[in-house]
């Protein structure tokens, strides 16, 4: 009952831009959620001709196989979501925590990590994800590891840096006095206050591995055809362009809107974390 | 020596602010921080501004250039400076008059140079932005000021850069700075806040000499009315963004007409009285420790002293003297390279790591910021309730017993349980920081600097405060600070460090009273007295005893 009345107090004080991005978060998790319920055709059924005008019994027309786009975007919110959303937690529970960690203990194992993270980030992100996939298969699990370890590097980079900052603290030091374990102080005392700016990264690395896996969709060693993901359906369909179809731009506005709306609730989440530091 | 009291023209006004008030923003709405201020200046003439924290005077130091920080706002009255208005005037007229007419001293000096230009170019920016002087008219006059400001090689030290000479030099080549187009105003900003008491005596000794001679008036803004005492002609106490009193400064001193200056007047006089110590085993035995950082020069050479069960040991000396290398040493933060620490007669180990639970336990530490000691992101009965967890683990009831008790023992509440640090003000954490330190019943409290952060009346509140937590519990407290009246008021025992080695030590009467070690000498006349006269008195013996 408590916890209720506190959530409702939560969203009452929350501005408009907030509203809607969770309005349109919630949305876009309950069409994921409810896809085959929700679309008109099959995720990869030939329905009609290829790129098709939207109207008539397309809404958005058809792609450049003859498929129903509308069913593939709500198919792909599925596909896309649930990936890249795994993808950034497990990318940020790996790297937060060793981050943070490293600067706490600090010593040999700092180095350790570090040295490990400089010799992942000396190659350029593209070509390791590439080699790793081709050794490694390309399924669906091994997608979502093996990126989000590669962009768990940047995650460290920056939760170590923040962590460098809090640990010179003296309620770090009051802890650390105190006989605390690394563990405590790491998740007690350092990642609250570590949390806003990491929550801030974590909206903006959901955007970069949303269109981090379409770029390897794209090279055929991301998400497999005819699986709708809407990063590959941009790059599928991005010929169309050139005959004055919009087809390709109802995906690419799918990402849009989605990555705006997440960005909303993340500033609205600062917003209020600065004021309880003020 | 006499001020010189016969006027024959009367005083010129540079200045005059009417009815002034002043909005900050905050959550979204205009409050007003300083509430209606008159204030006049004359040339010739030292206006001292003293208040705590949060009293506005800063904000009127400021609005006296017609400057409004960001966030606030000259939302009424007046700010005349010789026949013209600045509040809303242009800014173009304004920047005309900063810096030129009216400049301002800083409290940092090292935040406020740049770090990477010389101080005789940084000296010359505005006379030359105004087109005053050449460069090297500008250099002349410099090296004219500095000399005047008693800084060592008045014609080389410009230039050098702001890291290549210490606090106290910094600070005046800024006085300097301010002076530079011969203003008719300056405003001190706290201008040795920041400083130790030895230093403070140079600064303060230099500002005095050199607004007498170059017939400006200035402003004086600051917390300590000791000093404010020997360079102000009148004083203006302000409280809440109000005037609390305004006169001229011997009478207000001898004879306060309201009881918060009486309070302010007051600090600063309280005095322990003094225990003989008793022939026990010491609780806490520090010996000869030598230690430096990451295998850089020592810090400390051999310090070693005693703290006994339930007595408070002061360790004195300013910025540099190690004093805080000791309690990192003591806490296991810093590993000493030779001698040893010993508590209740066990040998510690030198690694914070190898020190077991219950030994950590019967030492806590109070640290000088409490701002940054709490966790702003706890709650208070988070932040006390942990280390009763952490140590004795007693349940969840038992646990808000023993917080609700120390609240209590710490003079606040139980309304102050499900507040964050940014609800409390500066005395309010440095309490919550004591009951923290208290939850885990501990035998020495190592303080450090645990006053300096607060101001005077708050201060005051917390070192009754801990005297009372030590009479009652029979705790012991090493006490690590740079103010003698804190010595005085809390300390049985005394240890005065000068470049990382003890320099006297033993009861405090004794360290306090002639024959002192030559600097434990110098320490102790650097600390200014409530008295007008007090720093030509010293002035006048230093050079007594130089010559």
């Amino acid at each position: 009952m408590k916890k209720e009345s506190k959530w409702i107090k939560l969203y009452k004080a929350s501005p408009l831009s907030a509203r809607i991005g969770l309005a349109i978060i919630i949305f876009g998790l309950a069409v994921a959620l409810f896809a085959p319920l929700l679309a008109p055709y099959g995720e990869s059924e030939v329905v009609a001709d290829v790129w098709l005008s939207p109207g008539g019994e397309h809404l958005l027309g058809t792609d450049q196989l003859g498929r129903d786009m509308l069913s593939r975007i709500i198919y792909g919110a599925r596909n896309s979501i649930t990936i890249a959303f795994i993808t950034t937690l497990i990318a940020f529970f790996v790297g937060a925590f060793l981050g943070l960690t490293a600067a706490v203990t600090g010593g040999w194992l700092d180095h350790l990590l570090s040295r490990i993270v400089d010799i992942f980030m000396a190659f350029p992100t593209l070509i390791l994800a590439l080699m790793i996939l081709s050794v490694l298969g390309t399924s669906v699990p091994v997608l979502i590891v093996v990126v989000a370890l590669l962009d768990a590097t940047r995650v460290f980079r920056l939760a170590r840096a923040l962590a460098m900052d809090i640990a010179i603290m003296e309620y770090v030091d009051a802890a650390r006095l105190r006989g605390e374990k690394t563990l405590y102080i790491v998740r007690r005392e350092i990642l609250p206050n570590a949390l806003p700016a990491l929550i801030a990264e974590f909206g903006l690395r959901f955007c970069f591995i949303f269109l981090f896996i379409s770029s390897l969709s794209f090279l055929g060693l991301g998400i497999q055809p005819p699986t709708a993901d809407w990063g590959s359906m941009v790059r599928e369909n991005s010929g169309a362009i050139n005959f004055g179809i919009l087809t390709p731009l109802y995906p690419a506005g799918a990402i849009a809107v989605l990555t705006v709306s997440i960005n909303m609730v993340v500033d609205w989440f600062l917003h209020r974390s600065a004021q309880i530091r003020a | 020596m006499t001020e010189p009291t016969i006027k024959t023209i009367p005083p010129e006004r540079l200045l005059t602010i009417t009815g002034l008030e002043i909005q900050g923003k905050q959550d979204g709405k205009w409050r007003k921080v300083v509430k209606g201020v008159d204030l006049h200046l004359n040339r010739g003439e030292v206006l001292g501004l003293i208040g705590e924290s949060g009293a506005g005077k800063s904000t009127i130091g400021l609005a006296a250039m017609g400057y409004a920080r960001e966030g606030c706002r000259l939302s009424a009255g007046t700010i005349n400076y010789l026949g013209k208005e600045l509040r809303n005037a242009p800014e173009s007229e304004l920047e005309s008059i900063r810096g030129y007419k009216i400049a301002y001293v800083a409290q940092s000096a090292a935040a406020s140079f740049n770090p990477s230009h010389k101080l005789v170019t940084q000296f010359a920016e505005t006379p030359l932005a105004h087109k005053m002087m050449t460069f090297h008219e500008a250099k002349t006059k410099a090296e004219d000021i500095y000399g005047r400001l008693f800084l060592p090689d008045p014609a080389g030290i410009g230039f050098r850069y702001p890291h290549q000479v210490s606090g106290g030099q910094l600070q005046r080549a800024m006085v300097a700075m301010a002076m530079a187009c011969d203003p008719d105003i300056i405003i001190f900003d706290e201008p040795t806040t920041a400083l130790d008491v030895t230093t403070q005596i140079e600064v303060l000794t230099a500002i005095k000499e050199v607004v007498k001679k170059s017939n400006c008036a200035a402003i004086y803004i600051t917390h300590d009315l000791a000093v404010v005492a020997q360079l102000s002609h009148r004083i203006m106490v302000l409280r809440h963004g109000l005037c609390v009193e305004e006169g001229d400064a011997r009478s207000m001193l001898d004879a306060p007409r309201e009881k918060y200056t009486a309070d302010l007047l007051a600090v600063r006089r309280q005095v322990k009285e003094v225990s003989p110590p008793k022939a026990e085993e010491p609780l806490l035995k520090v010996e000869n420790i030598t230690a430096g950082y990451n295998n850089g020069p020592a810090v400390l050479h051999n310090v070693g002293f005693e703290v006994l069960r339930g007595r408070t040991v002061a360790v004195v000396g300013e910025s540099g003297s190690g004093k805080t290398s000791v309690a990192r040493v003591i806490t296991g933060f810093l590993p000493q390279s030779e001698g040893m620490v010993y508590f209740d007669g066990i040998e510690m180990s030198p690694y914070l790591k190898h020190r077991d639970k219950d030994r950590l336990r019967k030492w806590q530490m109070i640290f000088q910021m409490p701002d940054v000691a709490v966790n702003p992101r706890h709650k208070v009965k988070d932040i006390i309730g942990r280390p009763i967890r952490f140590y004795y683990n007693p349940g969840r009831k038992e646990t808000a017993r023993r917080v609700s008790e120390l609240l209590d023992m710490i003079e606040l509440n139980d309304t102050y349980l499900d507040r964050y640090p940014s609800e409390l003000s500066g005395g309010e954490k440095q309490r919550v920081c004591i009951a923290r330190a208290l939850a885990a019943q501990p035998e020495l409290i190592i303080c450090d600097e645990v006053t300096s952060a607060l101001d005077q009346l708050v201060a005051e509140e917390i070192l009754k405060l801990l005297q009372r937590l030590q009479d009652e519990l029979n705790m012991s407290y090493l006490f690590i600070t740079h103010d003698l009246a804190t010595v005085r008021a809390i300390a049985d025992d005394v240890v005065v460090m000068y470049q990382g080695r003890v320099v006297e030590h033993g009861p405090r009467d004794e360290v306090f009273t002639p024959p002192h070690h030559e600097y434990t000498q110098l320490l102790l006349s650097s600390v200014p007295k409530m008295d007008p006269d007090w720093l030509d008195q010293v002035l006048a013996e230093r050079r007594r005893l130089s010559a």
